[in-house]
């Protein structure tokens, strides 16, 4: 039944835009461009789960992505383990982990779960700290003996971005998927008023539980697929608690409870980031501007974007989700 | 270990800033860590310009956590009050991201230090910093001092009037607005005054703020809201569990142990250990 | 006729104030029992109890023989017991068909969601909102807002609906609909309790009535028994001897 919604099909020429454009020409350059703005894809569409859907705000949300880039890592350096069974690993042991996460602190409402989820990015980032399997604070680095199975580094990296595209492809189909489910409708009802929703039938604790590990899974694996690409990983760059941050302003800006919100924010938020990041001047103000952008999202278009169009052309709707 | 407990006084105060807001607007105010640091910032900047003792100038310093707060209410926070809470905790997060971005350009990273050291007192074995003492000290005070003025000013018994029930204040002819402005502008200067005592205290860079706003969220789900001296005695608790347990333990662990008392606290202590909770 | 349900010994405080006390009635099938008393009897708090949302301190609450005291409230719709709220509580980012589909995907049949969605038209229909079924939740009249309460419970295929002060805020013209409509309900098989305080309305409706005060059970029986009872009429006017003092100016 999700094959009749029209914007499933758009998804996967989305995603099929995504595998042709660097293949064209053989162009690293696209691709690495285009690599980052799947990962943001991938970030604010599962986000969108807790946030846009179920109406709680998660802000320690990349602890999911570093953690199944530690998993991942440690699995195909130290392991010797095939990179996709070892991103699936990942993906369900953090699954796993988002779900006892999940049971500790899903019964706090609202501002205390959000301070919850801080603080469990920062507990699991002193823990992954200490943790001498894994590196403690100097963390892992991937040998190139690694990147043998797949043919050497440079087909590697061309595996991977197809994989990570594939997980961008499946982050967005879920969201579809689970936003014209009954599952979804539960979520809904369970942002507008939970006690309300709990007395119409749903099982909130239950379904709280399910939708955060659920949005711990893609995330994870992407993480394991993309910090093994990068073929290193440290408490530092894989908690980047500004990276949390900015998946939440993404998903303001492009709209957060919409499939192509959520696409469209994390495209636009990463070509912003690039551009503040390179030019010389303001690359100190990328904080101040990802704030201001906020701001005025929070402060004159809740909506983000995707609300804005909405209003506009209100038929576009039925398409894009 | 006493230390521990005279630092504690400070978390209490930058906690009293927290809940105050909090309690009367029920806004979380995630600006909170940014404003700690920018009132470190604050006293590190005076007291490079006119080198008297510190502590006289919490004055000035309480005066710009005054200015600074009602600037951040009228930007972003008069628009989210009575919003859905998901708006409010996201727009004051805008601000802080806008705050550390700034200070990040202006100071970038590398720790500050605030060089004024009171002399100690020594008593048998044990010597107390003089630093921490008046810095415990002026806590005390300034909690003093705001009790005061909630319960004994016109203003102050408006402000409580609105945390109880804001409709009915204004239909008592209270201007909410006002009331809401000046009590976050209070908060904020709470939260700066505190940041100003631990500069003395420690060394620090504008992201040392998110450590103490932490601690402030946990002594204010600890103590509930609404109640000054109860925020200032769940600090002084932290600060003396801190002390205890610091010495063996690794100072990364900190914040995971922190954390752990936090939501072992939300879920234990719904009513906070004195006071009555948050509807958040 | 059986009873569809049970309360017995029913008691809940909070912290020192005891709300509900050693209550105890039943309610048969097809039967509209009216719950009545002052402000702060204790209704809704009763309300929460037998629906989950509050544990009873003491006593057991039966459901179609079923007992349900330790149930939470996704629990005991599934059993098939719903309610309304004296707040209306809409789902305001939802459509009205939306927010009744959700009480017709988690009501007492697990249906799914385009049955679900189906069902919802026709109980929209039954409670004259079909012609609003796209609007946002939040766009409704509050008389629009307590049909969408109802519609959701009705959803939910119910055998008891308890609905909480439907009437209030209602214009007169709203009233009579509404009572009409309770009156359907209850005639298509669902057994009401209710809680209203507007003396004719629950008079005319109620086959018996359960007087509450201060968080006790006052009296129970017909209508026409228990309007005249000294005991309810002193409860409500609060003075003693009032029937007295009223039966002796007649």
């Amino acid at each position: 039944m999700i094959l009749r919604r029209p914007f499933f099909w758009i998804i996967l020429l989305i995603a099929a835009g995504f595998i042709y454009a660097p293949l064209h020409g053989n162009n690293v350059s696209v691709r690495e461009d285009l690599i980052l703005i799947a990962i943001a894809i991938i970030l604010a569409s599962n986000l969108n789960l807790m946030i846009g859907y179920t109406g709680y705000v998660n802000f320690g949300h990349i602890v999911f992505y570093g953690l199944g880039g530690y998993v991942g890592l440690y699995l195909t350096t130290v392991r010797g383990w095939n990179l996709v069974l070892s991103a699936l690993v990942a993906g369900v042991v953090v699954s796993f982990c988002g779900f006892l996460f999940g049971l500790a602190i899903l019964r706090l409402r609202g501002a205390y779960f959000a301070l919850a989820t801080i603080g469990i990015l920062q507990a699991v980032q002193a823990f992954v700290s200490n943790f001498d399997p894994w590196g403690r604070s100097t963390g892992m680095y991937l040998s190139f003996e690694s990147y043998r199975p797949l043919g050497g580094a440079r087909h590697a990296l061309w595996i991977t971005y197809f994989l990570i595209i594939a997980v961008m492809a499946l982050s967005m189909i879920l969201s579809l998927a689970i936003k014209n489910s009954k599952f979804g409708l539960g979520l809904f009802a369970i942002r507008e008023d939970e006690d309300a929703a709990v007395v119409l039938g749903v099982n909130a604790t239950m379904y709280k539980a399910i939708i955060y590990s659920v949005s711990a899974f893609l995330p994870a694996v992407a993480g394991a697929l993309m910090f093994f690409k990068n073929g290193m990983i440290d408490p530092s760059i894989a908690f980047e608690y500004m990276l949390s941050l900015e998946g939440i302003v993404m998903l303001m800006l492009g709209g957060q409870g919409s499939v192509i919100g959520a696409a469209l924010g994390g495209t636009l938020y990463e070509k912003l980031r690039s551009y503040l990041l390179t030019s010389p001047v303001l690359s100190n103000f990328h904080l101040v501007i990802a704030g201001g952008l906020l701001l005025m999202v929070v402060l004159f278009a809740p909506g983000g974007l995707i609300g804005w169009l909405y209003r506009l052309v209100p038929r576009a709707r039925k398409v894009m989700e | 270990m006493i230390d521990g407990v005279l630092v504690g006084a400070v978390y209490g105060l930058a906690a009293m800033g927290l809940s105050l807001i909090w309690g009367v607007m029920d806004v979380i105010n995630l600006t909170h860590g940014a404003m700690i640091a920018l009132g470190m910032f604050c006293m590190y900047l005076l007291f490079a310009a006119v080198h008297i003792n510190a502590y006289v100038l919490l004055l000035p310093t309480i005066g710009f956590g005054l200015i600074i707060g009602l600037v951040v209410y009228w930007m972003a926070v008069h628009w989210v009050v009575g919003r859905s809470m998901l708006m409010s905790l996201l727009s004051t997060f805008a601000v802080n991201m806008m705050v550390i971005g700034i200070g990040t350009a202006v100071w970038s990273t590398s720790p500050y230090n605030v060089n004024f050291v009171l002399p100690g007192i020594t008593i048998g074995a044990y010597t107390f910093t003089g630093n921490h003492i008046a810095a415990a000290i002026s806590a005390v005070v300034i909690a003093l001092a705001l009790q005061l003025f909630l319960y004994h000013t016109r203003t102050g018994k408006a402000i409580r009037a609105v945390a109880d029930n804001r409709e009915a204040a204004e239909l008592m002819g209270i201007s909410s607005t006002a009331v809401l402005s000046i009590a976050f502008a209070i908060g904020i200067a709470l939260a700066c005054t505190s940041g100003a005592l631990v500069s003395t205290l420690f060394p620090f860079t504008i992201l040392s703020g998110s450590v103490y706003q932490l601690k402030s969220f946990v002594v204010t789900i600890l103590a509930g809201l609404g109640k000054p001296f109860g925020a200032l005695v769940a600090g002084v608790l932290l600060g003396l569990l801190e002390g205890v347990v610091t010495p063996f333990i690794a100072v990364s662990w900190i914040p995971l142990i922190e954390f752990g008392l936090f939501v072992v606290v939300l879920v234990a202590f719904p009513q906070g250990i004195f006071g009555k909770r948050a509807t958040a | 006729m059986s009873t569809i349900l049970e309360v017995r010994g029913v008691s809940k405080r909070f912290g020192g104030l005891v709300a509900v006390s050693d209550v105890s009635f039943s309610i048969d099938e097809g039967e509209i029992l009216g719950l009545i008393g002052p402000n702060g009897a204790g209704k809704t708090t009763l309300f929460n109890v037998v629906n989950g949302v509050y544990k009873a301190d003491q006593g057991t609450i039966t459901f179609a023989g079923k007992d349900i005291t330790r149930c939470s409230p996704d629990q005991v719709v599934h059993f098939g017991l719903a309610r309304t709220h004296q707040i209306v509580k809409p789902l305001n980012g939802l459509t009205v068909l939306d927010n009744v589909t959700v009480g017709a995907c988690f009501g007492r049949e697990y249906l799914d969601l385009t049955d679900a969605r189906k069902v919802a038209s026709e109980v929209l229909q039954r409670v004259g909102l079909g012609d609003r079924a796209d609007m946002m939740a939040r766009s409704l009249t509050i008389a629009g807002k307590k049909r969408l309460e109802i519609a959701r419970a009705l959803a939910a295929k119910p055998k008891l609906l308890l609905l909480d002060e439907v009437l209030a805020g209602l214009n007169p013209t709203e009233i009579a609909a509404m009572i009409e409509l309770v009156r359907k309900i209850r005639d298509s098989g669902i057994s009401v309790l209710m809680i209203e305080h507007l003396m004719q309305a629950i008079m005319s409706l109620s086959n018996r009535i359960v007087v509450l005060n201060l968080g006790r059970k006052l009296a129970e029986g017909r209508p026409d028994e228990v309007v005249h009872n000294p005991d309810v009429v002193e409860a409500y006017l609060g003075f003693p001897d009032i029937v007295d003092k009223l039966t002796r100016m007649e």
